[in-house]
Parts: structure tokens; sequence; C-alpha cells
């Protein structure tokens, strides 16, 4: 592999319609040299469409894909240079595995010494080096996936473009390949844009993330950021679990605000506080809601009776019935645990005042 | 290929009725013949000496052989032409494709030999054109020839060659096709290097069947060949019904059966059909 940074993809007011049915409307996006950037959302929020539309493969209706700000919009797939690995695979199955790792070779017309050169340093980049002579019906799905990589990255491509790939897999070895992958990524340098609706496998792996619903980008950044500030109702509940906590704004200053029933937030610097009187939405994640025990104080506080409670071996999960503010779920790490959950035991609930975020209602 | 099934079992169904036919009715009598081709006119061997000193023996099985590999390659040629057509077509165009295949099946053998002939003897449509056209000053000789014979067996055979490649083609995950492109093949270089050898099992179910069913070839070689080029069955025929010569027709007949054997044999060992057809292990 060169070691070159891979180039970047930029996205400009993408559209694409079937007939009356808009599948990804008005997208704008730029992916950075060397990033890796999952486009994240439920099924049939225009994912696929998106990356296929990157590759070539679906025409858009409208807008323009530009690789290093050049239009790339009406070139055909096979002049695009980007390595693909497909939902599935979609390994050759007459072909094996260093045939199939050397077909991008092939069709470039390379010697056979070359490709064979290229093929040996693929297969040894995915650690199948004693798996060359093999079919890939002959292979494990990880393998298989491995395989798919190989493929897509022999040729150096310009972007490698990734769609569920790993959503074929249990879930041990997904972890196991997701470790993989971003190994692969920092070593090869890379620009990778993958799609998935698995929200673990979009934290852990990306650079960035662009929540997609509905055809449309509802938020990108890095995960980081998405999780700890969604903007959206939709946002907060896609990625991780989050409590929702709706109020009238009765307080507000430069720093933060209060509810009608009695939450307090604290906004980071230079978020403006919405005006008082107006309707809220906060969300909270529970794992930031902690149980207090007798006299502990915390900046909000709520009292309830456990309504139900699952243990997970890392933690508890609780859903917690309050007077004043409804169902709240929370989360608390085992060791943490200062009572032995039972229904109808009677707890008292703290968060601190940057936990809660306010989020936006989702537009219709 | 886990969604295509098991890829490889489709073409053996496929000829399946072809075989069985051709046991049923080959089977039961072909004791019997080859009881009389080693017995008639005497016991021995001596008809099957025919086969190395005869000229005229020699000439039937070479002319059928001819006949029938250059029928079994146009016919397939034609066929995947077509079934490649279908792959490809709207789901609606598709159905007409199909019935478009399938209906020349439903009309008789004999009347497709005969349309042949109207259409290709020295005053018939295609002769009278040319000439019209200015593009000819003699008519050509078309029918009563092997070349004759070769268009109506071609014709007869094309809806048996595309049905199996169809079959083949259709289990062709499309997500293939698009994977290769999207690897920087050309729309050339992704039929040649996936399409064509994930097409293969059908095309050679085809060229088996085809080339089976054009050994035993009757009316259309005896019509279209005007009784001046004999292919075996027309010759055996002869041997028996009007020379009377038993043992020369049923050797001829259990030859027959043998290269049938011999052909499905050849293509059931040599060939690696499992690595052909993916098939699981
Ligand atoms: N060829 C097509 N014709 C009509 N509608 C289509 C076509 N392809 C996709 N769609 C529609 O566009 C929407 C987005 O499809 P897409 O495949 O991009 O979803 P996705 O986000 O990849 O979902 P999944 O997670 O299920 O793969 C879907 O509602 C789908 O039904
Ligand atoms: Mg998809």
């Amino acid at each position: 592999m060169s070691d070159a940074r891979g180039h970047a993809l930029g996205l400009k007011g993408l559209t694409k319609r079937y007939g009356e049915f808009t599948a990804v409307e008005d997208v704008s996006l730029e992916v950075g040299q060397g990033e890796f950037l999952t486009l994240l959302g439920p099924s049939g929020s225009g994912k696929t469409t998106i990356l296929m539309a990157v590759a070539g493969f679906v025409a858009p209706s409208a807008g323009a894909i530009l690789l290093d700000g050049r239009d790339i919009t009406p070139l055909p797939p096979e002049k695009r240079n980007f390595g693909m690995v497909f939902q599935g695979y979609a390994l050759f199955p007459h072909m094996t595995v260093a045939e199939n790792i050397a077909f991008p070779l092939r069709v470039r017309g390379l010697s056979r010494a070359d490709r064979d050169a290229k093929v040996r340093a693929a297969l040894d980049l995915v650690q199948l080096a004693t798996f060359a002579e093999r079919l890939p019906r002959q292979l494990s799905g990880g393998q298989q996936q491995r395989v798919a990589l190989a493929r897509a990255l022999v040729f150096d491509p310009a972007l490698l473009l990734l769609d569920e790939p790993l959503s074929a897999l249990d879930k041990k070895l997904r972890a196991e390949l997701q470790e993989e992958l971003k190994a692969l990524h920092r070593r090869v340098g890379r620009t990778f844009v993958n799609v998935t609706h698995d929200q673990e496998e979009a934290l852990s792996l990306s650079d960035r993330i662009a929540i997609l619903n509905h055809g449309r980008l509802v938020q990108q950044g890095a995960p980081g950021l998405l999780y700890e500030r969604p903007r959206t109702r939709f946002v907060a509940d896609f990625l991780g679990k989050s409590n929702f906590l709706e109020g009238t704004v009765v307080e507000a200053a430069a720093g933060g605000f209060a509810l009608d029933s009695g939450v307090s937030v604290r906004l980071p610097d230079g978020a403006a506080p919405p005006p008082a009187g107006s309707r809220s939405l906060l969300s909270l994640r529970p794992e930031k809601v902690a149980l207090l025990a007798e006299g502990e104080a915390a900046d909000n506080v709520a009292e309830g009776r456990i309504l139900s409670w699952s243990y997970l071996g890392a933690g508890f999960a609780l859903r917690v019935a309050t007077e004043r503010l409804g169902e709240i779920r929370a989360s608390l790490p085992s060791w943490q645990a200062a009572i032995a959950p039972a229904e109808g035991l009677p707890v008292r609930l703290g968060w601190s005042a940057e936990a809660a975020v306010p989020v936006e209602e989702d537009a219709a | 290929m886990t969604a295509a099934g098991r890829p490889g079992a489709g073409w053996w169904w496929l000829i399946l009725p072809a075989f069985l036919l051709l046991v049923v009715f080959y089977v039961a009598p072909i004791l019997q013949v080859l009881a009389i081709s080693v017995t008639e006119p005497e016991p021995g061997l001596g008809n099957y000496e025919r086969l190395f000193t005869s000229g005229a023996v020699q000439r039937v099985i070479v002319t059928t052989l001819r006949i029938c590999l250059i029928t079994t390659v146009l016919a397939l040629l034609l066929g995947y032409a077509i079934a490649y057509a279908i792959t490809l077509a709207s789901p609606r165009a598709r159905g007409w494709w199909i019935l478009a295949v399938l209906v020349p099946l439903w009309i008789s053998v004999l009347v497709r030999a005969f349309a042949w002939v109207t259409l290709l003897r020295r005053q018939g449509l295609v002769n009278n054109t040319l000439m019209e056209a200015g593009i000819i000053s003699e008519p050509l000789p078309l029918v009563w020839n092997e070349f004759g014979i070769v268009v109506g067996m071609v014709h007869y055979m094309v809806p048996f060659a595309v049905l199996p490649m169809l079959a083949s083609m259709r289990e062709i995950d499309p997500r293939l096709l698009a994977a290769a492109r999207g690897l920087g093949g050309s729309r050339g270089q992704v039929f040649r290097r996936v399409f064509l050898p994930l097409s293969m099992p059908g095309v050679i179910a085809a060229a088996v069947l085809v080339f089976i069913f054009t050994l035993g070839f009757y009316i259309t070689p005896a019509i279209l060949g005007g009784g001046k080029t004999l292919m075996v069955a027309e010759w055996i025929g002869l041997q028996i019904l009007d020379l009377i010569r038993w043992g020369l027709g049923t050797m001829m007949a259990t030859m027959l059966v043998v290269a049938i054997l011999v052909t499905l044999a050849v293509f059931s060992r040599i060939v690696d059909l499992r690595r052909i057809f993916g098939a699981g292990a």
C-alpha cells in the first residue's frame, strides 16, 4: 500500500427520487482525507442509496458528488476507482480467494508478477495468507469478510465504501472485526465511508458519524459530540438510550435554565438558553442517573419506586416510577449498586445539572 | 452463493426428462436391439466390423457428428444471446420473451421442417427476395443439403438451449455483477470474467441436452436433407425398413445409444462439475 492519505469526498445537495418517493433529500457532507465516516440510520433511511450514488450505481436526481473538489457525478462505477465491500460481500464463487483479490488488478491490466505481489501483500494485510487457494464457500463468514476487504483495498482505491460489512456476523466476531477494521483503517490511511444501522459499531469505528432519518441528514459530528450533544430527540434515541423530560422553562439565565418540573440544566459555555415560558425537551442518558444514598445531595433529585429491573452482568438497568417526572430509566454499574434492586423498592435518583441536554422535537 | 442454494442441482433436473425419455424408449428394446445386432445375419461381431471397414457407415457417422456439432454450437450461441437478453430484460418484457421462445415448441416438427423447405427452396421466399434485390443471380442451394438440415435443426433446438442457460443465468446474484463493475471491470470484462463463467453450468447442460437430442434427429434431416444427406437415424430407418438389413441397422442403433451414454459420462467425469457449479462440498 502506498502511504498517500486517501481522498476527500464531498456531497452537495444529493437528492434521489424514485417516482414520487424521495429516498435521499438534499444531503450535503464533507469527508476529509483519511477520515472514517459512518452513515448511520434506521432501515430505509437512505444509507445504501447514498453509498450507491457515491459508488456510481445510482444516478442522483439532483446534487453532485465531488472527489477532491472534482465533480465525478457523471462517471460510471468502474471509472471511479473506489473500493467497495458489499453487504453479503459479493465474492465471486467461481474464483479462489487469490483470484478474487486479483480481480481488480486483472481488469486494470497489471502484469502477472505485479498482481501476485499485490495479492500476497493484501492477503497478509488481512491475515489470510494460508487461504489463498480456497474458494469463498470454504471460508467462514469472518474470513469472507476479510477477503472482501482485501479485494477492495488491493488496488489502492481512492476511497473505500463499506455497506454494512459486519452485519452478517455474530456479535463476538463482529466486535473482533470492528477492531480489525479500525486497525486496518489506521494502517492504510485511506478514506473510509461505512454504512451501518448498528449504533455501537458507528460509535466505536468512526471519526465522524452522519445520522440519517427519512433520507435526510439529521446531525453529523464526532461520536462523542453526537452522543453528548444530540441535536434532536431522534438522534438522542437512536444513538444510545435516553430518557426524555419535558417541561416549560421557568427560569433562564446565561449558564442554564430550569423547568417547571424542578429540573435544572447547566449549559455549556456559549449555548443560549431557551426563553422563559417556552416548552423544552431534555435528553438524559440512563448511565448519568445515579442512585443516591440517604441524605446524599445532587443538582437534580427525583424520588420514586423501582418498576422493574434487569441484571446485565456489568450493570443493572432500572425503570423507576417517579412522582414528578414520570418513568426514568437508570443504568448502574454492578459494583456501584448500593442496594439489591427489588420491585417496589423506594429509591432516590440524582443527576448533575450538566447531564440533561436540551434537544429539539423531530420535524414531522 | 448461499442465496442461490444448490446451484449445481438445477441442470440435472433439466436434462432428467430427456434422459428418462431415452431410458424408457431405449432400455427395454435395447437388449433386443443389441441381441439382433450380434445375431443377424449371422452370430458374431460382423456388423460391428463394418464400423472400421465400410466407407458408407463411416460417412454416415462423420456426417452425423459434424451436423450435430455445428448445430450444437450454433444453437448454443443463439440460445446464449437470447437467454442473456431475457436475463437483462425487465420483468414484463421477460414474460413475452419466454413465450416467444416456448411457442415454437408447440408447433409440430413436421410443420416446421416443411415451413423451412418453402422458405429455402429454389423459388422460396429467401432466394426470390435475394434475386429480386439483385444480390444473387442464381438461386442458392439452401435446402436438401447439410445447410438446410442445420438450419432446421438449429431452429428446433434453440429453445432447448435457452431454457437451461436461462435457469443458470437467473441464479447469478446481480450483486456480483455490480461488485465486479465497482471493482473496476468494464461491461465486457464483467461479462467475460464473471457472468460467462457463472453461466457455464447452464451452457454445459444445454450443450449435453442439445447434442444428445440432435444425434437422434430423424424427421428434420429427412425432410430438409431431401434424402441426399443421411444422418444416423434416417440411415437406420433405411437399413431396417427399406433394405431389411436388421443386423446393420441395430448395430448403428446400439452405437447411437453408446454415443449418448459416452457423452453423458464424459461430461459428468472429465469436467469437474463441483468446481464449475460452486456446489457445496
Ligand atoms: N430502486 C428503488 N426503487 C424505489 N425505491 C427504492 C429503490 N431503492 C431504494 N428505494 C427506497 O429508498 C429508501 C432508502 O433505501 P436504502 O436502501 O437507501 O435504505 P437503507 O438506509 O440502506 O436501509 P437498510 O438499513 O434497510 O439497508 C427505502 O425506502 C427504499 O424502499
Ligand atoms: Mg442498506
